[in-house]
């Protein structure tokens, strides 16, 4: 069963930076992604949206592993801030 | 098993809160590319090498040791390594840089500084008061140890007087231009990278005739962060060199995968032997403008292609 925290897009910290809800799931950044990240940030962005929090933490390989590169986010018709959302759920676990 | 990632950033925050840098290495050989320089200590206006170019000869070694240690029994010990490095700075022994590649990637150094006096540029540097940004724990999302250090540097440059910075890596140059400054209230820096520099400086004659074909291999930071895209290819074309584009170049250039390399060594190589393959689709011979791509790509390339520093291209027509 999946547990929902509704307050962790707050214990995220930034939740007004943190601008996941502009996505509208076209796929463009998995597409162009050079580490073929298919998981970010549709579905993780998601997760902490709709307060799943054991998802993210399950995936911190993969929160790690973004370059940073911002080539999903010159791609990305909604103007997600992807890059530095990813920074953010890295300061999250970071804390945790 | 991997690397274990907290564990490792760990090492890496806490070198940058006790010892100011995320790979500490001796004031000595930090500031050894300005002997013989006679540089003004100081100034309005300064050159920041946010010591990047010093450290890569260390990042490269100390990746090394991490290659061995990542997919290892050794990677459980990554924990104990933590707990030592808070009392003893344990990357000393680790990482043993090549002299060789210490001696080239100071000389990339003296030929930016050459370059600038060429131009007429009139700027000092702080030699062993100058601190590393912070770039690195800054992208590992260690933010509450970033911005203390980032207070640190700023205030190092209010008390020397420093208004213009001129910065030589895109990574520094990001830092001090774009995040520090939501960081610092009343932050007051001018930072600008030396290429943009150079560029405003350029006498209006256009391109040098003749020179070599050149694939340019854009830095992601410089051009999607930092809008910093025309002043290298006009300054190469200057210099004489015909710049080639490879398949993702400019605003949609493909990372080196430098990034993952202090977590991910083995991803950080498989992007970058990606990349090189389309550089090496169009010359044998690259120009990068950032210490991490180069050190990357030149690791995934192998003898197959001769990647060089855009300052070594430009200072081509330096005397020595
Ligand atoms: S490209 Fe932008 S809008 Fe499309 S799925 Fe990715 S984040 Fe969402
Ligand atoms: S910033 Fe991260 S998620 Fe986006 S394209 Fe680069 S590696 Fe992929």
């Amino acid at each position: 069963m999946v547990q929902v925290n509704p307050g962790f897009i707050d214990q995220v910290g930034q939740a007004k930076t943190f601008n996941a809800a502009a996505c509208m799931n076209c796929g463009v950044c998995s597409a162009v992604c050079p580490m073929g990240i298919e998981l970010l940030p549709r579905k993780l962005f998601r997760y902490v949206l709709l307060g799943v929090e054991d998802k993210v933490r399950e995936n911190s390989a993969t929160i790690y592993s973004c370059l940073l590169c911002k080539m999903c986010e010159v791609n990305c018709p909604a103007g997600v801030h992807i890059a530095e959302n990813v920074r953010t759920l890295r300061y999250y676990l970071y804390k945790k | 098993m991997p690397l274990p990632t907290g564990d490792t950033i760990g090492i890496l925050a806490d070198n940058l809160r006790l010892r100011k840098s995320v790979l500490p290495i001796p004031a000595g050989v930090a500031t050894r590319w300005s002997r013989g320089l006679n540089l003004p200590r100081g100034g309005e206006t300064v050159l920041y090498t946010g010591m990047m170019y010093q450290l890569i000869p260390y990042i490269a070694a100390m990746s090394k040791a991490q290659g061995k240690v990542e997919d290892s029994p050794l990677a459980n010990f990554v924990r104990l390594g933590r707990m030592i490095n808070k009392v003893v700075n344990i990357s000393g022994f680790m990482a043993r840089p090549a002299r060789d590649m210490q001696v080239r990637y100071d000389g990339m150094l003296v030929g930016i500084a050459r370059l600038l006096e060429q131009a007429g540029v009139e700027f000092g540097y702080l030699y062993e008061e100058e601190l590393y940004s912070g770039a690195l724990v800054y992208d590992l999302g260690v933010d509450d140890v970033f911005a203390q250090h980032a207070r640190e540097v700023y205030q190092t440059f209010r008390k020397k007087g420093v208004k213009n910075v001129i910065t030589v890596d895109p990574h520094t140059t990001n830092m001090l231009r774009s995040v520090y400054p939501q960081l610092i209230e009343g932050y007051d820096l001018q930072v600008r990278s030396y290429l943009e520099v150079l560029a405003e400086r350029l006498p209006a004659t256009g391109p040098a005739p003749g020179g070599a074909d050149v694939v340019i291999h854009d830095s992601c930071v410089y051009a999607r962060y930092e809008n910093i895209i025309e002043p290298q290819r006009k300054l190469l074309a200057a210099a004489g060199i015909k710049v080639k584009e490879p398949r993702d170049s400019g605003k949609f250039t493909l990372c080196c995968g430098g990034p993952a390399e202090s977590l991910f060594p083995k991803k950080a190589l498989e992007r970058a032997a990606i990349r090189v393959a389309q550089l090496q689709a169009v010359s044998r011979q690259g120009v990068t403008m950032c210490p991490i791509c180069l050190v990357n790509l030149q690791k995934a390339a192998g003898p197959d292609m001769n990647l060089r520093d855009i300052s070594e291209y430009l200072t081509q027509g330096v005397r020595p």
